[in-house]
């Protein structure tokens, strides 16, 4: 039997958990289930749904559309990865050293991580217009012509690299400089007593040192990379002629654009597969790279 | 390399950094035929037609506003359902509970791309698109805030609780009186998360919304750039309508920004 402050006791909680609950099942759990039941089915979001057991998945791995979107959204990781990494760890290494005005710099190059990607889009759009950009400007002006950039389909996607490295480096740089922050001054001090080079120091201690923050620079950035979307609709539509359209677009005009609710929805759970498994799989390959001490 | 080269590349590399913030600025101060022509630094005509043109072909200030209160009301909102749940999660026993918070953890792992088909479904079924409602409906809750906010009021006293206890104060009386002031800085760290993820979402606004007098300031600056006759002026307008808050937010709170955006690992 429930007493009354049994009663009492399951209100309290209700009270305190249900605000959270309610929502999360409604607009989280009830959809993610959704999505799984719709991929089942061929629907238009209008006329009923027909079960068509797996048949979305098996179409859209034979599918061209889908495979450009991914080779797309590749493309996209292998650039933007190494380049923000390599950035970001540049800046974080500067900014570790004591100097003058080194926090008001820190500050500088955090400055685009808190703009929003339509704006970072918007303003790279316009810096690498074709016709009247500054940056092809500045090219045409020591003799060097400007390539077509976003308008072209060989450049579409690093154009939307060059917008995303930029929103992107101060964020790592921060990851980065907490790492280094922990590293015991004692190790460097080692390393010069026995007479290293700045060099060699930093590659024999320093870098392994910072492998668990780097390590999860890689996730969070792949994760991200993965279900790029804002920057590069923003920038060309997908476009010239599906040239650089991501998984994520391609999950949104399916649906949008084709009617395709089932083959969206199939699409959207293969790339949320997609990211598990490759975060599943860093998280057994870290052992191999990443240093703990 | 040497410690004053270092520096000055550091500060050159800054200034690059900055550069496309000046050139949206002086874009948007460029006045009406000269965007077209020579790029200039120092715009030989200035003028606030820029302005003028966003605001002759959006409601901005609409647009402007609707931004601000959904971010303010989505800030709310998250930030009473996180700190209640996170109270539950830290402080009250019921049976499950430790279901119920890998549950809540589950729900993080799944992006928003997933949510995206079924979730319009749901908001077209309650006939909701196209309203403020369905703007704010995935911010309602997040399993994010209730896990950042657990830990903080899982770290707080026992004592501090035990003592009311024995004054006769019940669970809401501790929450609202002892938890919520000292767990403040989360609550600010968080909120400014929120705020910002608010301020710039784009995927979601663009799903759900088709009038202009609900989009949000994203949507309606990706909505003029998408237009035949792009007017370059105008759009950089927007943005810098669309930074200055957040510039202003980062001027006073940059500490608590730069933490919030590290620990969410989100960008």
């Amino acid at each position: 039997m429930v007493g009354p402050r049994g009663v009492r006791k399951a209100g309290i909680v209700a009270l305190f958990l249900l605000p959270s609950a309610v929502p999360l099942l409604l607009f989280t759990i009830a959809p993610m289930f959704g999505a799984a039941w719709i991929s089942l089915h061929s629907w238009n979001l209008q006329s009923p749904m027909q079960w068509t057991g797996l048949d979305n998945f098996a179409r859209l791995l034979g599918d061209a559309d889908t495979r450009d979107a991914l080779l797309h959204t590749l493309y996209f990781l292998a650039l933007y990865l190494p380049l923000v990494y390599l950035l970001g760890l540049a800046l974080a290494v500067g900014l570790n050293r004591r100097f003058p005005g080194r926090s008001l710099l820190r500050s500088m190059y955090f400055l685009p991580v808190v703009t929003s990607w339509v704006v970072v889009a918007l303003t790279w759009k316009w810096l690498l217009n074709p016709a009247n950009g500054l940056v092809n400007h500045v090219l045409e002006s020591v003799g060097i012509p400007g390539p077509g950039w976003w308008a072209s389909p060989g450049w579409a996607i690093p154009s939307a690299v060059v917008a995303s490295v930029w929103k992107d480096a101060g964020f790592v740089m921060v990851i980065l400089l907490a790492g280094l922050q922990s590293i015991p001054e004692e190790y460097l001090e080692a390393a010069r007593l026995d007479g290293a080079s700045a060099w060699q120091s930093f590659w024999r201690v320093t870098f392994p040192l910072l492998t668990p923050s780097s390590y999860f620079v890689v996730v969070i950035s792949l994760i991200s990379g993965f279900q790029v979307f804002d920057q590069i609709y923003v920038m060309t539509g997908g476009g010239p002629a599906g040239a650089s359209r991501p998984l994520v677009e391609e999950i949104y005009d399916l649906t949008f654009r084709y009617g395709d609710a089932g083959g969206a929805s199939a699409l959207s759970l293969l790339l949320f597969a997609l990211i598990l498994v490759v975060t599943v799989v860093q998280q057994r390959l870290q052992r191999r790279w990443v240093t703990y001490v | 390399m040497s410690r004053r080269l270092l520096i000055a590349v550091l500060a050159v590399g800054a200034l690059l950094m900055i550069f496309p913030f000046v050139w949206t600025f002086v874009t948007s101060i460029t006045a009406g035929g000269d965007v077209l022509t020579t790029p200039r630094l120092i715009p030989e005509k200035a003028g606030l037609d820029g302005y003028r043109k966003l605001f002759e072909v959006l409601p901005f200030w609409r647009i402007t506003l609707n931004s601000f209160v959904l971010a303010v009301v989505s800030t709310a909102l998250l930030l009473i359902t996180s700190s209640t749940a996170a109270y539950a999660f830290a402080r009250l026993d019921f049976p499950g509970k430790n279901v119920v918070f890998v549950g809540y953890l589950a729900t993080l792992m799944i992006p928003m791309q997933v949510l995206v088909v079924p979730l319009f479904i749901e908001i077209r079924a309650f006939d909701l698109v196209d309203t403020y409602a369905s703007l704010i409906v995935p911010t309602i809750a997040s399993a994010f805030g209730v896990f950042l906010l657990r830990q903080s009021v899982a770290v707080l006293p026992k004592e501090l609780d035990e003592a009311a206890f024995v004054d006769g104060a019940g669970h809401i009386r501790i929450f609202l009186r002892i938890t919520l002031p000292l767990i403040r800085p989360a609550l600010v760290t968080y909120g400014l998360f929120a705020f910002m993820s608010s301020w710039n979402a784009f995927l979601w606004p663009l799903v759900v919304i088709r009038s202009r007098e609900f989009m949000t300031l994203p949507l309606g600056l990706a909505s003029l750039s998408g237009e035949y006759t792009v007017q370059w002026n105008a759009i950089m307008a927007g943005s810098v309508v669309s930074i200055v808050p957040i510039l202003a937010l980062y001027a006073v709170a940059q500490k608590h920004i730069v933490q919030s955006v590290a620990q969410a690992g989100l960008k």
